[in-house]
């Protein structure tokens, strides 16, 4: 079932980029080491979206999240305390986040083996869809009156009060 | 058989192939010469470009600069190297090992793979990616993570707050560098680099995306961190800012990386704005395209390092505020602006059929766009002016001669 | 050359890219002389020995300024698909971006007037 080909090497190598990284942010004791092993994570992702004929996503991931987001994050960790020496790795709240760990990775899973599972299931050689959409298209669909344009306009929204809410906080604790 | 193996890139597999190999094979092969010979590529240029940086600044000082090695002084560099290849190299105390490696090698990885999306003629590119553009963005956004670690793993309070202050100011500057691009994008309807070029072949887009073009050239200025937005390098505050602790070829690939951004942002300038290969004769033969942006480059590279050793050094408030309070609003007008020209010139009925390569057909749209944009720079020229005289009569007059005295240009370097 | 193509020259180059700079540093390791000693490793600060923790608390403006370029970064990334298909746009379209990028401007008119933007 399993082809060994560049693709799938490649799929391996980003999985195993996605999930090392992963693993050594929850368990660094160094708050700036973790933020570079989520960067390593994230940059898995990113190699999933190629794999997935997804370039501009790939592009916004690692503009977005590895450019922006994880800079963001390393200022953030910068406003903390004892940033480098973690005494402990778990606090008070672990079995929580565990469950709902558990319970999110059983629903994706989930949601990734009923669809091709058994007689119902579709044929997972088969694509989701035949359209294929390039990043014009989308362009156009963010303005097409009929398609995403209230979304569009809602997303700036969203960022505007992202921003502004930030920027009250921030001010605030000075 | 034989024409296509002239080209390396494209058609080595084809070629391959055709003698027998493996054709799985036979694409990762052209795939790894193409690679080779593009990756290396600026690394070799740069020895040239230090070369060139140092006699224009001695130039400019009236000083000879570099003469003694080689003819003009030419392997200066190289004897450079060698003495910091063998030069002792030093890991400051408490310093994060890894971290401390890793940053300057991940500063010129992300410099040497912006060259991946730069059409250096009709044929030769190293791979023409449908989101070019937002490629060599989100690339270059990876040098800001490397001088983030080399100033936060050297334990060194001068290198941290160097680091920091630079990465504030390197991710303000991308702001407006991102919106300048997107008026070439909107003009020629592309992310991928050999398209933008080949749009351009009926009209330079600095015509009609001027304040674009000032605006890129502005703020990629300030991401290479040449003068006068040059804080990267902060002797006289800092000591040295995030690469103070770092010695020997770990300081050389700092320093190499440093030439080679500042000369590609110009290499990306002159594809984006000034047609890249394109030029007469260029589609023919492919070689003088190569020439032809090279040209356009160094008119561009040569006027930055004549800046660099002229203009005095801006403060980091100074700094950010133009980036701010200028640049982004000029940009944000500017996007506006030129969208709303081009559904004028559309509605017109002037606006050129996309792909036209005539000159005279682009001519009336670029027209008015280029007035567009005169519009937009006297607009904004004016409000500065305004701010000038306000902060002018607010400020005391000691305060200016204090002002005036600092403003001596800086020493050379 | 199809997608998938185009990015393994890609993932190729990005991992020569990691051995093209490591080469020299591998050369220099091999004949840099290695005659380290405690007073040579410290710290280069002004002459001084250093005093305290390097990793201390940072102010919040740095913060800010990371918090405003994300927000815009976010919003440029939703615009290039929109300058991309700018050609085949109606002046619909050209309204929307431009209520688009009206929102945008907003959010760096209030950091602007709350002092957000200065470096203080």
């Amino acid at each position: 079932m399993l082809e060994l080909n560049a693709q799938t090497i490649a799929f391996f190598i980003f999985a195993l980029f996605a999930l090392g990284g992963a693993l050594g942010v929850v368990t660094s004791r160094n708050l700036i080491h973790g933020a570079l092993y989520l960067i390593v994570s994230l940059f898995g992702g990113a190699g999933f979206f190629v794999l997935l004929s997804a370039p501009f996503m790939a592009v916004v991931q690692v503009l977005v999240y590895i450019g922006a987001i994880a800079i963001l994050i390393i200022f953030a960790v910068m406003l903390t305390r004892g940033m480098t020496q973690m005494s402990e790795i778990l606090n008070r709240q672990w079995w929580m986040s565990a469950i709902v760990g558990v319970l999110l990775f059983v629903m994706l899973g989930l949601g990734v083996i009923l669809p091709v599972w058994g007689e119902n299931g579709i044929n997972p050689n088969r694509p989701v869809s035949d359209n294929v959409a390039t990043t014009e298209d989308l362009g156009v669909a963010l303005v097409d009156g009929n398609q995403y344009v209230l979304p569009f306009q809602v997303a700036s929204l969203l960022l505007t009060g992202a921003m502004i809410g930030a920027i009250v906080l921030a001010r605030d604790t000075e | 058989m034989e024409q296509q193996c002239i080209n390396v890139i494209q058609t080595m597999a084809p070629c391959l192939t055709s003698s027998g190999v493996d054709p799985g094979l036979a694409q990762f092969i052209s795939i790894l010469i193409g690679v080779v010979l593009v990756a290396l590529f600026p690394l070799v240029l740069v020895i040239l470009l230090i070369w060139m940086e140092r006699k224009v600044a001695a130039r400019v000082q009236d000083r000879l600069g570099p003469n003694r090695v080689g003819p003009f002084g030419l392997f200066q560099n190289i004897a450079d190297a060698l003495k910091l290849i063998i030069k002792e190299d030093i890991t400051p105390a408490g310093a994060d090992r890894t971290i401390f490696n890793l940053a300057p090698i991940i500063a010129t990885l992300s410099t040497t793979m912006m060259w991946a999306v730069i059409p250096f003629s009709p044929v030769n590119i190293g791979v023409d990616l449908s989101i070019g553009v937002l490629y060599f963005t989100a690339i270059g956004s990876i040098g800001t993570l490397a001088i983030m670690m080399a100033g936060w793993s050297s334990n060194n309070k001068y290198a941290l707050l160097g680091a920091f202050r630079v990465v504030a100011a390197l991710v303000s500057y991308e702001v407006p560098m991102v919106l300048a691009l997107l008026v070439p994008v909107m003009i020629a309807g592309t992310l991928s680099m050999q398209s933008l070029v080949v749009a351009q072949q009926g009209m330079w887009f600095i015509v009609p995306a001027f304040v674009s073009a000032l605006l890129f050239y502005i703020s990629n200025l300030a991401e290479t961190g040449r003068a006068p937005f040059d804080l990267i390098e902060a002797e006289s505050e800092l000591v040295a800012g995030y690469n103070i602790e770092y010695s020997g070829m770990k300081f050389g690939l700092f320093m190499a990386n440093e030439f080679m951004h500042a000369f590609t942002a110009n290499l990306l300038f002159a594809v984006i704005f000034l047609g890249g290969w394109s030029g007469p004769g260029a589609t023919e033969v492919p070689l003088l395209g190569f020439i032809y942006l090279f040209l356009k480059t160094g008119a561009l590279y040569i006027p930055s390092l004549i800046l660099r050793a002229t203009v005095p050094r801006v403060r980091i408030d100074q700094m950010m505020g133009f980036n701010w309070k200028f640049l982004v609003p000029v940009a944000i007008v500017n996007v506006v602006v030129v969208a709303f020209l081009l559904q004028v010139t559309k509605a017109l009925g002037i606006a050129p059929v996309p792909g036209e390569t005539d000159f005279l057909a682009n001519l009336p749209q670029a027209l008015v766009l280029f007035v567009g944009n005169l519009l937009t720079i006297a607009v904004a020229l004016e409000m500065i002016r305004r701010f000038g005289r306000q902060a002018r009569s607010e400020t005391s007059g000691a305060a200016v001669v204090i002002a005036e005295a600092h403003d001596v240009p800086s020493a050379a370097h | 050359m199809s997608v998938v193509n185009e990015w393994a020259f890609i993932g190729v180059f990005m991992a020569l890219a990691w051995v093209f700079p490591a080469t020299p540093l591998l050369v220099s390791w091999i004949f840099r002389p290695r005659r380290a000693n405690a007073i040579k490793m410290q710290t280069y600060e002004c002459g001084v020995e250093t005093v305290g923790d390097t990793w201390v608390q940072f102010k919040v403006q740095y913060y800010i300024y990371g918090l405003v370029f994300l927000v815009f970064d976010v919003e440029l990334i939703f615009l290039f698909p929109w300058a991309m298909a700018y050609n085949q746009l109606d002046f619909f379209a050209f309204a929307a971006g431009l209520l688009f990028i009206f929102l945008l401007t907003d959010a760096l008119i209030y950091a602007w007037r709350k002092n957000a933007l200065e470096w203080a």
